[in-house]
């Protein structure tokens, strides 16, 4: 999926090629976003039929992570190369941040 | 403006306004090296005073009040506004050179993480003259600074708040460098260690410091503004600021002595004249060093009834950590075993480091081992663990690196047989003041104790400890006599001054030019200048035709910005005060200087100057690259 990019330098990438990736692309993320438009409306509707909390909470905290990972990966380009050094440093945070959350939520006594 | 501006001499006047605008990576070397070093002083001072006091029992040298000050500002001075910047000072220095840089990638935010440091440490320690100095700990915990009096913590909290921006921005400045500037053929894993633990500490520097951010905010909120995140009478939890201080700060110990051993894993090939023992072991070591690093923080609060699981887990992750810094210890003996090795001072340090700094962290192990850690807790033995590592292995590392880097940052040599003395003072004084302290903590000396009793054994160790204190002394006083000789006489010591330099920044011209590299040179292998030298070569093969190079202009924003909320900070601190109407307005006006010198950068472009290949050309006999 190298030089998507449009102003990629690389003369071996041809107008066509790159034509036909960004077709591929702009699919992707039509899908991508209908799929958040409806992860959503699932997420009102949880809320709306009145589940329990014990379920609506996972639940939308799940649909959550996903969109997260949809917005980076099919509209913020992380899927392509040259993003290694960023999600290397993402992926740390999150890592990071989950196991602190994990010891406030384990450890610390109330 | 052009070379000519550069060459000229510049007058006292010049010289302070070049530095206070300055954004060149080596210049702001210089300013940390100054800055870490006054207040390494101060904190030295600070320690003496602890050990005048402790030297006999029942002594009153100081009050007990002053005494909790002095330790909690030597231990602050020491971590926050000494080791970093000391350390900030040789990966500005050495860390772009490295690389084949021309600079950092950004080096105007370079200068403002300077001046932010500065103005958080010149806040800190204006609390000595305004009201009183912080007295809960370099730890800071939440139950105790919430019940102290006065504006001790107040400063603590504000002044470190400041001067932890700073550090962030430097270390976020540092990744971008090392990921987007390495010079043609500089690949990750031809990278000089000390780069890597560079780009270690500075990763760490990025996910450490944000949950000391956010605790100092709590800590802030709680004591100024009302709130009550650790305030237990609130419904808060005083624990939460333990686990906030110490997820940033068990990382701290490892930014501190990740680029330590990177300082030595230079010397010991340099003076081994060996290539280094196990280098791809050597970065995953620290790599993994890193990592586990944000894993063991709870191993400092076993004692605050984590229950047996977290304790057992937090144990075996401290104890993994042995490892990695097990593999770098024999790395660095196989690197020395069989070479032509040359002992001068750096060397010296280098090779005492290795005993010293073992011993520290042997009795780490001995700690993590929770059980005993109930033992080992709040002693005097928890106090010499930490010198050994932090003086054993840390301050010996900036002793040694002052030595060898001084050529490359000043261009002059300090002193061999005086620093032969510096040497063997303060490490005969380093294990006199502390290993007789792990005795003194088994024996039942509580850590943070004002005074003791006669007759309770404590005497005489406490005396001996006192004695090697003076000596620690003597040898920076020699050090720094040391440095006033070598730059009154001035004698310029040119290109690779060490004879044996591996690495690039040794293949420049001394002084280094201010564009660094005239051409970005062309890396071949590990060691990059030593592989020139083994082909006969005196220069690095050029990567580049000779072109303009663009320079960023001098600025004073960095300067204003950090001004704007030193201000601010003393308006934040006051306004709960009766009668101190005049709080809010400096607390406006310090933001809105601050904001406004922001608002002046983004607005006004400036899109700095060119050095124009004739120049460069013009310029190749006065120190440039042929």
């Amino acid at each position: 999926m190298a030089n998507l990019h449009p102003n990629s330098g690389d003369p071996k990438v041809t107008y066509e090629y790159r034509r036909k990736k960004h077709a591929e692309e702009m699919r992707m993320q039509v899908i991508t976003f209908t799929m958040m438009i409806f992860f959503t409306v699932i997420a009102f509707a949880a809320v709306g039929a009145g589940f329990s909390k014990w379920f609506i909470v996972p639940f939308v905290l799940l649909l959550a992570v996903v969109q997260v990972i949809f917005q980076l990966y099919y509209f913020m380009h992380m899927s392509h190369k040259g993003h290694e050094a960023p999600q290397l440093f993402m992926y740390s945070g999150v890592i990071v941040a989950f196991v602190t959350i994990l010891a406030f939520v384990t450890i610390i006594w109330w | 403006m052009s070379t000519i501006a550069h060459t000229q001499k510049k007058g006292f006047a010049g010289t302070v306004w070049e530095y206070l605008t300055t954004v060149d990576h080596k210049k702001i070397a210089i300013l940390y090296l100054l800055a870490g070093g006054f207040f390494f002083i101060v904190g030295g001072i600070e320690a003496m005073m602890i050990r005048i006091q402790l030297a006999v029992p029942n002594n009153d040298f100081v009050s007990a009040g002053l005494f909790n000050e002095i330790i909690t500002m030597h231990g602050t001075t020491m971590i926050f506004l000494a080791a970093m910047p000391l350390l900030f000072a040789f990966m500005n220095a050495v860390m772009p050179l490295q690389i084949g840089a021309r600079d950092v990638a950004f080096p105007f935010i370079n200068a403002l993480g300077f001046w932010l440091f500065f103005f958080g440490g010149l806040f800190l320690n204006l609390s000595w003259f305004l009201g009183g100095a912080p007295d809960a700990g370099w730890t800071s915990y939440a139950s105790l600074s919430l019940a102290s009096e006065g504006h001790g913590i107040d400063f603590y909290a504000l002044g470190l708040q400041i001067s932890g921006f700073g550090t962030l921005m430097g270390g976020i400045n540092f990744l971008v460098t090392i990921i987007n500037m390495r010079a043609p053929g500089m690949t990750y894993m031809r990278m000089p260690l000390f780069t890597w633990t560079t780009f270690v500490a500075s990763a760490l520097i990025l996910f450490a410091f944000p949950p000391l951010t956010v605790g100092l905010f709590m800590l802030i909120f709680d004591r100024m503004f009302g709130s009550g995140f650790f305030d237990v009478s609130m419904g808060g939890n005083t624990i939460i600021w333990e686990h906030f201080f110490w997820i940033f700060g068990h990382p701290e110990v490892y930014i501190l002595v990740l680029p330590a051993f990177g300082i030595f894993s230079e010397i010991f090939p340099t003076f081994a004249r060996k290539r280094l023992f196990g280098y791809s072991s050597m970065v995953f070591a620290t790599v993994l060093i890193g990592f586990l690093g944000f894993m063991v923080w709870a191993h400092h609060m076993f004692t605050t009834g984590l229950g047996p699981i977290a304790n057992a887990i937090f144990a075996v992750a401290t104890m993994a950590i042995a490892v990695p810094t097990g593999i770098k210890i024999f790395n660095w003996i196989l690197t020395i075993w069989g070479g032509s090795i040359e002992f001068t001072v750096p060397m010296l340090y280098a090779v005492a480091f290795i005993p010293s700094f073992v011993m520290g962290g042997v009795t780490g192990v001995m700690q993590a081992a929770a059980p005993a850690d109930y033992q080992f807790h709040d002693s005097y033995f928890i106090v010499a663990h930490f010198h050994y590592v932090i003086v054993g292995g840390i301050v010996l590392g900036l002793l040694g690196g002052a030595h060898f880097y001084w050529p490359l940052m000043f261009g002059t040599m300090l002193s061999e047989k005086l620093g032969k003395i510096t040497f063997v003072l303060f490490l005969v004084g380093f294990h006199l003041t502390f290993f007789i302290q792990h005795f003194l903590g088994l024996m039942g000396m509580p850590r943070r104790v004002w005074t003791f009793l006669e007759g309770q054994g404590l005497e005489t160790g406490n005396l001996i400890s006192s004695i090697g204190a003076a000596f620690m002394a003597l040898g920076i006083i020699v050090l720094l006599v040391n440095v006033v000789i070598t730059q009154k006489n001035n004698v310029q010591v040119g290109r690779d001054p060490w004879k044996d330099g591996r690495t690039l920044e040794w293949a420049l011209p001394s002084p280094t030019p201010y564009y660094n590299f005239k051409q970005l040179p062309l890396v071949r292998g590990l060691d990059a200048f030593w592989i020139e030298k083994l082909e006969g070569k005196t220069e690095m093969t050029p990567a580049e035709p000779i072109g303009d190079i663009h320079m960023p202009n001098n600025s004073f924003m960095p300067f204003v910005i950090s001004l704007g909320l030193f201000i601010a900070a003393f308006g934040a601190m006051y306004h709960a005060d009766e009668g101190k109407g005049w709080a809010i307005p400096v607390l406006i006006i310090g933001m809105l200087i601050t904001f406004g010198a922001m608002l002046y950068r983004s607005i006004k472009d400036d899109h700095g100057y060119h050095i124009h290949k004739e120049e460069l050309l013009d310029d190749a006999g006065k120190g440039g690259t042929h």
